[in-house]
């Protein structure tokens, strides 16, 4: 199912300066569907400018989107179906035939960019000979190089003409690579891609009045022309942030530092032709297509996720966590944040409550410092986190979560402690990373009302929630677990209480393996620049140090337990560095150059093997290829798009990965180990 | 508290659209067209910053949606006038807009503020004449009016029944020329002086709504003859020989004298004295009347005094009606609306008052040879509206507003 079509429409105004056209971009939907370009677009764009063209008199054309959106670049839903270099192509040489119309115009010719403007719909703005930018616009990106492409209708050539090589750069690949940075009206004005700012109150009337100044003559912008002198030192550093960020596992990043580079000296032409070529090179790549894959779980799957129940659960009105500690403050702090509402913090000393409440009206107070909030709103929010040594405190509260250390007998009796003093329809939650939920509620008198919430740590920052259903588990309590993450504006995932989860455990596979191969003698440098060169956001031993390794060593005795040694198997070396307390592989700030001496006592061998990074990468994937099919046999989850979700929201894997059932599909790893491909319609 | 001079120092408005979804303002907001007219005000004024305006009045007949939430104040803010800048909303149906300038005049005369903008606003598209009205049911079952009050255009046939000496034929005259005398100042470029051009959104693209859209220059008397009257059999009121129905907003600002002085700003016009009366409410249309006489009367001054009379057209026949009253010559008087009017302008009720007043300004300044002017209307449910202005624009400016007392 595609996207309704965006159709151009022209009007126009005989202004006191002469005929000027009002091109409006329309799909006929409201601000949620935003405007996109498909074939049927560029076809209805060129039509509109057979009219303008043919129209006498015409002294300018103001070209605009809908209420609140300029457009959103092509329609993605057509991306599937590119499967040959000469189809991408095609696609590229089309738009840029049509829209280099518009510069060829022989009028001046304005772009309001009124809202939201990506990829190709920034693209059309930059054939126009001026631009303006609504104050209050949000969302001006070129997003191409996060979804696996280039700005290839004109926005790398046109881009790196208009701001420069540093500013293009910045635009085109960092902000794509820094999580898809997007930039606002004010932002835009200062970089110089609009030449005009203007309050949202008359944005049109006052983009009219430039143009007519522009016609007139009376409104004269002087654009800097860039040169290729001094660039090379700026592409040597976007190249390391590239590598940096992909490893070079995704092509488009890497294509675009040299169309960039390239449009400094070529022609426009020329430049159009790359960027052709690029397309018909990337569209078909497996990055691109995983790319729009991952960008459509993200946006469309999470919202509905499967499984997830029908029901709308009610509101929490106030909040209970047992603990307040780190992580118990900081999900104290996240609630209140994003839910408004009272939390309380019950711990068994007076010092660590307060312990936690000061966290939470620290973190206020900087948000308050950075001008996130007024000092009056962080002062009522942390007012908000209340203290307390007595259960009796969560007496009124919705919904209580446990956040307290990883025992089950710990956990059940706080558990029965909180029943004891609830309504009966409170839910109870538990942050458990690795226990079994359904033995934790067994003792209750209402198990039905326990539900799993697994944050992942940083929690401010990973947007995944594992939501657990145990054994007994209500479909209510189910639904408030959504409600709930859902306000806390968190991607959530319905998970069967199984060991270790979802996540935790396809990323402590992970870690077993790269611990067995050192054990066999291969170097962590080894095995962690082999992995990295997937694209990882982050090397297994590193991330190893992030979560700690008594916590790592935890989850992996718990999955020893369920499943055995012979897939979970426990590196001797770690347990002893569990045991010796020893938190990092790597000397700290030597970027993985040089392993601490007390790790390398504990691994003898290490270094004594030479892996092939191919080899590295093969057992790892093939291994996480089978724990996959497993998961989805023992139905932890619903769908391998689930797992893909998880890893993307969970565990930052990248957008060209798909999460990682789309890249062991496509890079053949499942067809070859499970003959078969997870991806299913 | 001793009363100050109020000037009237500029005014504009939007152009009048046609109500309904043919209209070009069908998707856009009311207050956004307000908002139009307010930053366009302080655009030709520079003297007058935002900060300095200290009260936002406005007039709507329907004060809910895109017209509600006490619309002085949300259009302030929406503007961006200075939080400090306070607003109320006001009704008194086809003369909220003037109520909204006369209630600004007198916080103005009395000392409250200094600075101030008034106007009207409907947009007869989103809030149909009387849509949500719920008319207390006393007004039909204790005989308080008429069924017919509530219906304009049976107000305008019951004015030919009383005076049975206004034909069909003269509404349709009377018309004729208002048609023709629109069309003029529209050629001659005066009427594109007093509009903002607006982009507003239409479901074929943005379109600049820069010229009003009822007046029909191409009318002729064979083709108003030939209308029929929707308002009863045999009647006389027709679409021709009345305003339409229209969306639109038309504002103004004031100051004192004093502060006019201060911030060297000219003044178009002072305020003279106004003054509104009640009338039968079947006959709505005489209400112009009464409330003449009363502010000649306050005013001291005569009907021969005033050089220039605004009156709003609501029906061809209630202007007949006024025109004999005060001596004027049928169907055409030099003194009267003599760039036509809401017969061919259309009628966005609280936004015609202060249409009125943009002509009388630009007709000051075309002719200085007149001190007075008159803006009047009448109202549904029975009330006339009078102002009486001062022009500023006289060859012997100086001096005028000295020794009004």
């Amino acid at each position: 199912m595609g996207e309704p079509t965006t159709n151009f429409y022209a009007n126009f105004y005989e202004s006191p300066v002469g005929k000027i056209a009002i091109a409006t971009m329309d799909n006929g939907f409201d601000y949620k569907r935003p405007n996109t370009f498909s074939e049927e677009s560029m076809a209805s764009l060129n039509a509109m400018l057979d009219k303008v063209l043919a129209t006498p008199d015409v002294k300018g054309m103001m070209i605009t989107g809908k209420p609140y959106i300029f457009a959103a670049g092509a329609d993605l839903t057509q991306v599937p179906f590119v499967t040959t270099f000469e189809q991408g192509y095609g696609i590229a040489k089309v738009g840029h035939t049509v829209m280099k119309r518009i510069m060829d115009a022989p009028f001046p010719t304005l772009a309001a960019i009124n809202g939201v403007a990506l990829g190709g719909g920034l693209e059309i703005a930059l054939y126009c000979s001026h631009r303006t930018i609504m104050k209050s616009a949000q969302g001006i990106a070129f997003p191409e190089c996060f979804l696996g492409i280039v700005p290839g209708w004109g926005g790398c050539t046109l881009a790196t003409k208009l701001l420069g090589p540093e500013k293009a750069l910045e635009f085109i690949i960092f902000n794509a690579l820094n999580q898809n940075r997007m930039l606002n009206g004010p932002q835009v004005h200062a970089m110089g891609l609009a030449d005009r700012i203007f309050d949202g109150a008359e944005f049109l009337d006052e983009s009219l009045r430039f143009l007519m100044d522009v016609i007139a003559g009376k409104a004269i912008v002087e654009r800097p022309v860039f040169g290729a002198e001094g660039v090379k030192p700026l592409f040597a550093k976007a190249k390391a942030f590239v590598d940096s960020r992909v490893h070079g596992a995704a092509p488009a990043p890497y294509r675009a530092l040299e169309l960039i580079e390239g449009a400094c000296t070529w022609d426009m032409e020329r430049g159009f032709e790359e960027e052709n070529k690029a397309l018909g090179d990337l569209i078909k790549s497996r990055q691109c297509k995983a790319s729009i894959y991952s960008f459509d779980l993200v946006n469309r799957y999470a919202k509905k996720p499967k499984g997830a129940p029908e029901v709308k659960a009610p509101r929490a009105r106030k909040v209970g966590i047992i603990g307040a500690g780190l992580m118990a403050s900081q999900l104290a702090q996240l609630f209140i944040y994003r839910l408004g509402v009272p939390v309380v913090m019950k711990d068994v000393k007076q010092e660590f409550v307060d312990k936690g409440l000061g966290y939470v009206r620290q973190e206020f107070q900087k948000m308050a410092e950075k001008g996130k909030m007024s000092e009056a709103r962080a002062r009522y929010l942390a007012g908000l986190a209340i203290g307390t040594l007595d259960y009796k405190d969560f007496a009124d509260c919705d919904l209580v979560i446990e956040a307290v250390f990883e025992e089950m007998s710990v956990k059940r009796q706080v558990l029965a402690e909180v029943e004891a003093v609830v309504s009966p329809e409170c839910i109870l939650a538990t942050n458990t990373s690795s226990l079994s939920v359904t033995e934790m509620a067994a003792g209750l008198k209402h198990p039905e009302r326990v539900v799993g919430i697994h944050f992942f740590n940083p929690v401010a920052v990973l947007p995944l929630v594992e939501i657990i259903r145990a054994a007994k588990t209500s479909e209510a309590a189910v639904a408030a677990a959504f409600g709930f993450a859902k306000g806390l504006r968190k991607t959530a995932v319905l998970v069967k209480d199984a060991p270790a989860f979802l996540v935790n455990r396809l990323l402590t596979k992970m870690l077993v393996d790269c611990l067995e191969m050192v054990d066999e003698g291969a170097s962590f440098q080894q095995v962690d620049d082999a992995l990295l060169a997937l694209g990882l956001p982050m090397a297994p031993f590193e991330l190893l140090a992030l979560v700690g390794p008594a916590i790592a060593l935890h989850v992996n005795e718990t999955l020893n337990r369920a499943f055995g040694p012979e897939r979970f198997p426990i590196s001797p070396g770690f347990g002893k560095m569990v045991e010796a307390r020893i938190p990092v592989i790597y000397v700290p700030g030597s970027d993985r150059a040089k392993v601490i001496p007390e790790v390398e006592a504990l691994w003898p061998e290490a270094g004594g093997r030479e892996f092939h990074p191919e080899e590295v990468r093969e057992r790892v994937l093939n291994n996480l290829a089978r724990e996959i099919d497993l998961i989805l046999k023992e139905k932890v989850v619903a769908s391998s798009r689930d797992v893909d979700l998880g890893m993307i929201m969970g565990a930052g894997w990248p957008f060209f990965m798909g999460g990682i059932t789309m890249h062991l599909d496509m890079a053949g790893v499942t067809p070859k180990v499970l003959q078969k491909v997870f991806f299913s319609v | 508290m001793k009363s100050r001079d109020v000037v009237l120092v500029d005014g504009i408005r939007t152009a009048f659209g046609k109500a309904g979804e043919k209209g070009f303002f069908w998707q856009t907001r009311a207050d956004d067209m307000v908002v139009r007219v307010i930053r366009e005000l302080l655009r030709r004024n520079p003297q007058v910053e935002p900060g300095m305006v200290e009260e936002n009045v406005w007039g709507a007949t329907t004060q809910e949606g895109d017209q509600g939430t006490t619309m002085g104040r949300t259009t302030a803010l929406l503007a961006g006038l200075s939080e400090r800048c306070s607003g109320f909303s006001v009704d008194r149906m086809c003369a909220g807009g003037m109520t909204a300038v006369t209630a600004a005049a007198s916080e103005i005369a009395l000392g409250a503020c200094d600075i101030a903008i008034a106007g009207g606003v409907e947009h007869l598209g989103h809030h149909p004449l009387g849509a949500s009205a719920d008319p207390n049911p006393r007004f039909l079952t204790e005989r308080i009016v008429s069924e017919d009050a509530l219906v304009m255009g049976k107000t305008a046939e019951n004015l030919h029944d009383m005076f049975p000496e206004v034909t069909k034929e003269m509404a349709d005259e009377y018309a004729f020329h208002s048609q023709r005398k629109t069309a003029r100042a529209i050629e001659s470029g005066v009427i594109s002086k007093m509009i903002v051009p607006m982009t507003v959104y239409t479901k074929a693209g943005w379109v600049t709504a820069d010229r009003d859209e009822q007046p029909r220059p191409e009318t002729t008397m064979d083709g108003l003859r030939a209308l029929k009257t929707p308002f009863r059999t045999m009647g006389k009121v027709t679409a021709g020989n009345s305003s339409g129905l229209n969306d639109g907003a038309a504002g103004v600002l004031l100051m004192s004298a004093d502060k006019a002085r201060e911030l060297g700003v000219a003044p178009m016009m002072r305020m003279v004295g106004y003054a509104y009366e009640g009338v039968r409410p079947e006959i709505m249309g005489v209400g112009p009347i009464p409330s003449t006489k009363k502010v000649l009367a306050r005013t001291g001054l005569a009907i021969d005094d005033i050089g220039l009379i605004e009156l709003n057209e609501a029906f061809a026949v209630q202007c007949i009606l006024f025109m004999k009253e005060f001596g004027l010559n049928f169907p055409v008087d030099d003194r009267l609306n003599p760039w036509g009017g809401a017969i061919a302008f259309g009628h966005p009720l609280a936004g015609s008052g202060p249409r009125l007043m943009l002509h009388m300004m630009h007709l000051f300044a075309e002719r200085p040879d007149v001190r007075y002017g008159l803006t009047a209307l009448c109202v549904g449910l029975g009330q006339g509206g009078s102002v009486v202005w001062e022009n500023l624009r006289v060859d012997s400016a100086a001096g005028v507003c000295a020794d009004n007392k």
